[in-house]
């Protein structure tokens, strides 16, 4: 054992010496390893900032909420065109459900748009205006950070009250308590019940904050007519019993929709699971494609270090007869030469990382994320394992060498 | 007494293109313990595949190596590399040091493929470093030191592990007269010391410090007789450093 780690040593110092020794052509071999660490490091934190954005906004769709509407999220196997002339989901769907289901505990009709909000000489533009029941916290898991939010009565009375998000409200309100003030929506005077706590933005595209959320029936009144298309979020009673919630919600609604026992659904019942599946299909291409890419700069930079290693070996020919003359077995001059390759590898996987690392820092701006410690330890590794498959050959090459011919070579 | 190198009917071919080259044809030689034997011959002789044979750098095509009752002569090269490493001590016309290694790490050298553990390492190489009177150089790289301090740089490598036999290829080829003459006073000082040494050599000048000498020629043996006018120098050796 000791014999294995003096061996190790010695490999180590030959090995940094002829690093030292050609720095400039040193730098350069590892130049094409630093670039492909880089570029799959950064690929790594970019796919891990996706699925962070991705799982902390689907985490607000909550898992045992289904969403009823004409267009399901998964794989779309029906004609376009058929889904695009389903009829609406209407408000009637979402007092069926309420008046029928056993196994929903809230029900809440969604629908929205964008108009200005202003407030004496505040303007907002293009706020996302939600039209909604009375169970919008229930079913979205939204909280408010002061004020109430709207009963169903004055959901269903269409009182022309509204729950504003945060953004809206440093906007409009960003020296006053908003609660109680009137604000004009699209024009319509409301009145402010309430204020939401920060949610961020949905799949790092849409704000979740610059909203304002009205009662759907006078939603209907001032905004769209009451025959546009709904989503209905409905919440079970448990995540267990999210299945037996769907088909039962499955058969409210065909028929309050009229369907006949041979047509077939013409609505679709989503979940956050759907999602789920959705994302994690197209995530894992997009992450493969991404690897694979970035991968091939890390191979080129592989091929600059075997061709390099080449050289060397070309060029100590006879240092190699040397040590062989004096007794070193082949596979001495085999280590020796692998952990060359891999110590070139592995500080361009390390320089790599220190390169990565602030870029890393910039991309988290836009794209909330950060190098995962698994990236930083992957990359070192795929770094030696390069240096080593890289430099097989070559110190395959080198341990053969006759020591006779070694040590004539010029 | 047995032989520490008994050679018998030793060929070696070599293919060139269509034609076979008989480097050796059927040599066969003793070599005793503690002998000193100078091996001569114009080039092309087969001196050299005869030292690279006996050295264990090269198999034979057919014969019989015997080194200290082994047969070496169909062992594959790892085996070769242990033999080389614990039993033959190699010095070289153009010394062959490491030129980035300093001379302790160069002396070192064998013992770190035989495996001797760091402590007893440094021990063995200080001495034969002593021994070759380099102590005082012991950090300096082979291009801060002479032809002469070179070839005892590897002499020294050649002594740490005590090998069965000194095998030096045209020790002074590469210094000058007064330097070469300085390192055959090394050797003749070590054979005294008990060492079998085998020269290889193409003046005879230097031949006649050994006690013996082998001629070759076309691959066989022409002459194997006791040298009677042996060369004594005799400067005290001391004074090398």
């Amino acid at each position: 054992m000791k014999f294995v780690f003096d061996e190790f040593k010695e490999g180590m110092a030959i090995a940094f010496a002829a690093i030292r020794a050609n720095k400039m052509r040193s730098v350069l071999t590892t130049l094409g390893i630093v670039i492909g660490i880089v570029s799959v490091t950064l690929m790594g934190t970019a796919i891990e900032g996706l699925n962070r954005a991705f799982n902390k906004s689907i985490a607000a769709l909550g898992s045992d909420v289904l969403y009823v509407q004409k267009w399901s999220w998964g794989n779309h196997n029906d004609d376009w065109w058929i889904i695009k002339n389903r009829r609406n989901v209407r408000i009637k769907q979402a007092k069926d459900i309420e008046k029928y289901s056993e196994y929903a505990q809230a029900v809440n009709p969604v629908t929205g748009t964008r108009r200005n909000v202003i407030y004496g000489q505040k303007l907002v533009e293009n706020v996302t205006i939600i039209g909604t029941g009375a169970y919008w916290l229930e079913t979205s898991g939204s909280t408010v950070a002061f004020g109430r939010f709207f009963t169903p009565m004055e959901a269903d009375g269409g009182r022309p009250v509204c729950a504003i998000g945060s953004e809206v409200a440093a906007n409009l309100f960003p020296n006053e308590n908003p609660i109680g003030k009137n604000i004009k929506i699209g024009g319509y005077a409301y009145q402010v019940l309430s204020v939401f706590d920060k949610q961020g933005s949905f799949l790092g595209l849409e704000s979740l904050d610059n909203r304002v959320y009205v009662p759907i029936n006078r939603f209907f009144q001032e905004f769209m007519s009451h025959r546009s298309d709904l989503q209905i979020m409905v919440k079970a009673k448990s995540v267990e019993e999210l299945d037996n919630t769907k088909e039962e919600v499955r058969g409210i609604l065909r028929r309050s929709r009229g369907l006949k026992p041979k047509d077939q659904d013409d609505f679709a019942i989503n979940q956050q699971e759907t999602l789920i599946q959705t994302f994690n299909t197209i995530g894992g291409v997009i992450a493969a494609v991404g690897l694979f890419i970035t991968g091939m700069s890390l191979f080129v930079g592989g091929i600059g270090i075997m061709n390099i290693m080449f050289v060397s070996v070309t060029e100590r020919t006879r240092e190699i007869g040397i040590r062989k003359a004096i007794g070193a077995p082949r596979r001495t001059i085999l280590l020796q030469f692998l952990m060359e390759s891999a110590a070139l590898c592995l500080i361009g996987g390390i320089i790599g990382i220190i390169i990565a690392f602030p870029i890393s820092l910039i991309i988290d701006t836009f794209l909330p994320t950060a190098m995962p410690l698994s990236v930083v330890f992957i990359a070192l590794l795929v770094s030696i394992i390069v240096g080593v498959v890289s430099g097989f050959l070559p110190a395959y090459r080198a341990s053969r060498l006759d020591p006779v011919d070694a040590l004539r070579y010029e | 007494m047995s032989s520490i190198i008994q050679l018998t009917s030793i060929t070696k071919f070599y293919q060139v293109g269509e034609e076979k080259v008989h480097a050796l044809d059927g040599v066969s030689i003793q070599i005793q313990k503690n002998e000193y034997v100078a091996i001569m011959g114009p080039s092309g002789s087969g001196k050299s595949t005869l030292m690279n044979i006996i050295g264990c750098l090269d198999t034979p095509t057919s014969g019989l190596y015997e080194l200290n009752d082994t047969s070496v002569s169909d062992m594959n090269d790892n085996q070769l590399a242990k033999i080389r490493n614990k039993e033959i001590g190699f010095v070289f016309q153009t010394f062959n040091l490491l030129a980035r290694s300093d001379v302790l790490h160069n002396v070192e050298l064998p013992l770190i493929y035989g495996g001797i553990g760091s402590m007893e390492r440094k021990k063995l190489a200080r001495a034969a470093i002593e021994r070759v009177g380099l102590t005082d150089r012991i950090h300096h790289k082979p291009n801060e030191l002479s032809g002469g301090q070179r070839q005892r740089v590897s002499i020294a490598r050649a002594l740490v592990t005590q090998p069965s036999i000194l095998l030096a290829d045209e020790p002074t080829g590469n210094l000058d007269t007064k330097t070469g003459d300085e390192i055959m006073m090394l050797f003749d000082t070590l054979h005294k010391e008990g060492n079998t040494i085998i020269l290889v050599t193409h003046e005879e000048d230097i031949a006649l410090h050994a006690h013996r000498r082998i001629r070759l020629r076309d691959g066989k043996m022409e002459v194997d007789e006791p040298i009677k006018n042996r060369k004594i120098l005799t400067r005290p050796t001391t004074v090398m450093a």
